[in-house]
């Protein structure tokens, strides 16, 4: 293609916002400091508090701290990633802390009550995490509730399913059965693994980075961002829009599924409504995502960010002796600070 | 209220004398004058941007910037708030009923509405019976067989309307403007309409009747005003008036515009349509074909079943009756399916429908090629083509754009009409349906959106042009399907017509 410019006429009203693509620098002709924060906020907040960290604790910067925090990071980012992909086609996803619980009971339950190997515990977690994912969309779609009440209703059900199916108590090894014999099977050795550090971690990150490099880099990534950004616009461009949303809570379920398991092998035991406390975690990841890198949507990098900078938050003020019982406060504030950036500029 | 006796059984004069108003860029009405009494029905009539609502918003104290006078009784009056116009007794009830309903309240606490929030001084608790009470008999004077217990989201569209024009005479209302009141009533509806409007006149209200279907207007109205491009045309009693004269004051002299001429060799029927009527009862058994390289027209007013019909022939609503390209019958379910067939749909709610204004010019482009576009199997999306088909189309189009990473939200209306049409020229589909292209788009853009159409019946491509606006019907056109109540009433040869006949037959002529 030749050099077929295009600047004839710059908008001459356009004062504010140069619009520039996800990825471009900032014009150096102006500095706009709202726009540099809105972009690097996030980053520049996490770079700031590892230093203020470091300096105020011996122990922050040792590696073995910062494996931890990646380590205490990585459930929540796999099921924001979740969350993140139901976001991207404007939906929400709330059912995914359940969802989890609802995997982590399957899995565990199907080793110590089933003696069924790690692939078999793994697959029916999954498959029964699908079917959540066909139950939110189905209703979704064909019923045209608005996703967040309906997820916030699915999302009891599950819990009351995983709860049910549990028998309302944690499953364990050598666990008390109702008939007053204890429970034989055996967590596998490789399972545990999941749970461990090396494995733990670069699960996180290769989910990460693969649906970076599907929301980014794929026809479908696009499509879903197009549904996101205008639903009757994608529609009348001729895109499937009904499949893609499928898809997107689909792979919520999968990898709130994955979530719930990578759980269930960190600790070795399915308690009470495991998953459900990450709920709140993983909406703040995916909020505070939003900003990294001026995206303005939900986007993976952006949620991983998101839980580094909670997880260190997290875990520095634990060191500095906060209690844990006020972790929330910082966590809320935090989130509401980054929804300001995000929809003040929207206005 | 005020000084004027509440049973005057005298016409009441309602005078608006050199009305004017501007918005930025556009001088929306240029010294209007426009009289009615109580007692009488006066319709208000005009082409599309005439300026018949700006005149009742103004009278309505919708727009406080307007220059001129108004007079009520002889007594000089000022506007300019809706509450001013409610304490004069100025009432309107607009064309879309739902936004001023509230669905979940009971059609009594609807009627009551503004009594509620603006009579009820110091009391802090409501009174249901009389509430009702006071309601039914608002209703009883309407005789309008609603209960007032009913909650509104029940009601019938015409119900609906009645429980406006009852709120608005819940309190006192002399003068009650009616917008385009009919359009989506069927027969038996206004009738009932009319015999509520005749019952208001005859207890010296004084309607003000906005409407385009012209037979119904001289069945209702005593006196006529017709407005054109923001001016006053005439002012005439509707009995020495007839339908061909008053289309003729609706059009005056009409501005020459450019209009490319292209070379039409049209071929054989492409598209042809049978049948087609869709779910919603918008649109009512069509039939119409385009052949290759030829602009047909889907004229028609506001309501007539356009954007319905573009909608459903696309896939967009549900439809039945055939639509066959090139002989070949389509199955047409979604609109995914319409775009495989090669349809393309330009929809009139730009920044709806049309376009992804959080997204760049470039992503807008390539929304519908993105399957040709991607390297593996169409999966992994190739920024390079991406950017070099954004730049032709930026080019060929001449979109004014930055760049092509800039935000369609930065672009202006014209070039963001661009970016919609350009995508679907990417797509290099057979049968483009153009609805109100040209809507909110400035006349350069207005010119380049016309040449496009030129050079795409130029490639032998088939094009249906849904419009209002009749000038532009007359100048792209080579035949015109006129459509009136959501079904085509007439076929005519663009070259054998002129924009009096399309007016006729677009107001209900026969």
């Amino acid at each position: 293609m030749s050099d077929t410019r295009t600047e004839k006429a710059v908008q001459p009203s356009s004062g504010a916002d140069p619009g520039p693509a996800p990825g471009r620098k900032p014009s150096a002709a102006r500095f706009d400091w709202f726009q540099f924060f809105y972009r690097y906020g996030t980053i520049v907040t996490i770079v700031l508090l590892i230093l203020y960290f470091g300096l105020a604790t011996d122990s922050f910067l040792q590696g073995q701290n910062i494996i931890n925090i990646l380590r205490s990071i990585s459930i929540v980012t796999i099921i924001a990633i979740g969350l993140t992909i139901s976001l991207a086609v404007g939906g929400f996803d709330l059912s995914v802390g359940s969802t989890a619980s609802l995997a982590c009971a399957v899995v565990i339950s199907m080793f110590v009550w089933y003696h069924q190997p790690t692939a078999i515990g793994v697959l029916a977690a999954i498959g029964a995490c699908l079917l959540v994912g066909v139950l939110n969309s189905f209703l979704i779609i064909r019923f045209k509730i608005p996703d967040m009440l309906l997820t916030l209703a699915v999302m009891f059900v599950i819990q009351g399913v995983a709860l049910t199916y549990s028998r309302g108590a944690t499953i364990s090894q050598n666990m008390v059965m109702p008939d007053g014999s204890f429970a034989t099977g055996q967590i596998p050795k490789l399972f545990a693994k999941f749970g461990q550090v090396p494995g733990i971690i670069i699960i996180m990150l290769v989910i990460v980075l693969l649906v970076h490099l599907f929301l980014n880099y794929t026809r479908h990534g696009r499509y879903m961002y197009v549904i996101g950004g205008n639903m009757e616009a994608a529609k009348l461009s001729g895109i499937p829009v009904n499949k893609y949303r499928i898809a997107a809570y689909l792979l919520s379920s999968l990898f709130a599924a994955i979530g719930g398991i990578v759980l269930g092998a960190r600790i070795l035991t399915a308690e009470v409504n495991s998953g459900a406390p990450y709920l709140m975690d993983a909406v703040a990841a995916t909020f505070i995502g939003f900003s990294v890198f001026g995206a303005g949507k939900p986007n993976a990098l952006g949620t991983f960010f998101g839980a580094v900078l909670i997880g260190i938050l997290q875990n520095g003020l634990v060191m500095m002796s906060v209690p844990y019982y006020s972790m929330d406060i910082v966590k809320g504030g935090v989130l509401a600070f980054a929804l300001a950036l995000t929809y003040y500029r929207k206005r | 209220m005020k000084t004027m006796p509440a049973t005057a059984t005298e016409p009441l004069l309602l005078e608006m004398k050199n009305i004017s108003i501007e918005f930025p860029g556009v001088k929306a009405l240029d010294d209007v004058m426009f009289a009615t009494a109580t007692g009488t029905v006066h319709a208000l009539i005009g082409a599309n941007g005439a300026g018949k609502s700006t005149l009742m918003k103004v009278l309505t104290g919708a727009y406080p910037h307007y220059t001129g006078e108004i007079f009520i009784g002889g007594r000089k009056v000022d506007i300019r708030s809706p509450k001013d116009a409610k304490d004069l007794g100025i009432q309107i009830v607009h064309q879309e009923v739902d936004t001023a309903l509230i669905s979940y309240l009971t059609v009594g606490e609807n009627i009551m509405l503004d009594r509620m929030i603006n009579d009820s001084g110091k009391r802090q608790w409501m009174n249901w019976p009389s509430l009702h009470r006071q309601a039914q008999e608002v209703l009883d004077r309407l005789n309008v067989r609603i209960s007032p217990r009913k909650r509104v989201d029940e009601l019938t569209l015409a119900e609906k309307q009645m429980t406006l024009i009852a709120r608005a005479i819940a309190r006192e209302c002399r003068f009650l403007i009616l917008d385009e009141p009919t359009a989506p009533l069927s027969r038996s509806e206004t009738e009932e309409l009319f015999r509520v409007v005749r019952d208001l006149r005859s207890r010296n209200v004084g309607i003000i009747f906005i409407s385009h279907r012209l037979p119904e207007l001289f069945e209702i109205c005593d006196e006529m005003t017709v407005m054109r491009d923001g001016r006053f045309v005439v002012r005439e009693a509707a009995r020495n008036l007839t339908q061909n004269q008053l289309v003729e004051y609706m059009l005056g002299r009409k501005l020459e515009q450019q209009f490319p001429k292209h070379q039409a060799t049209p071929g054989e029927p492409a598209f042809v349509v049978k049948n087609f009527s869709d779910d919603t009862g918008k649109v009512k058994n069509v039939n119409f074909y385009v052949r290759k390289g030829e602009v047909v027209g889907i004229a028609g007013l506001v309501g007539a079943g356009k954007t319905e019909l573009c909608k459903a022939l696309f896939g967009h609503t549900r439809a039945t009756g055939e639509r066959m390209l090139n002989g070949r019958p389509l199955k047409i379910r979604t609109p995914s399916d319409a775009v495989r067939a090669g349809l393309a749909l330009v929809p009139e709610e730009r920044r709806k429908e049309g376009v992804l204004v959080e997204e760049s010019v470039s992503t807008n482009i390539t929304t519908v090629v993105l399957p040709k576009l991607c390297r593996m199997f169409g999966t992994v999306l190739d920024f390079g083509r991406e950017r070099t088909i954004s730049r032709m189309m930026i080019y060929d189009l001449g979109i004014k754009t930055p760049s092509e990473a800039a935000l369609v939200r930065n672009l202006s209306g014209g070039n963001q009409q661009k970016v919609a049409i350009g995508k679907w020229l990417v797509a290099d589909a057979e049968v483009y349906i153009f609805d109100e292209p040209t809507k909110g788009v400035d006349v350069g853009a207005k010119r380049d959106i016309f040449q496009l159409i030129a050079k795409l019946v130029e490639q032998g491509k088939s094009v249906i042009y849904a419009s209002c606006e009749l000038s532009e019907i007359m100048g792209i056109t080579d035949r015109v399907y006129v459509m009136y109540d959501g079904t085509i009433v007439k076929e005519l040869e663009t070259a054998k017509t002129n924009e009096e006949e399309l007016l006729f037959y677009s107001t209900g002529g026969k």
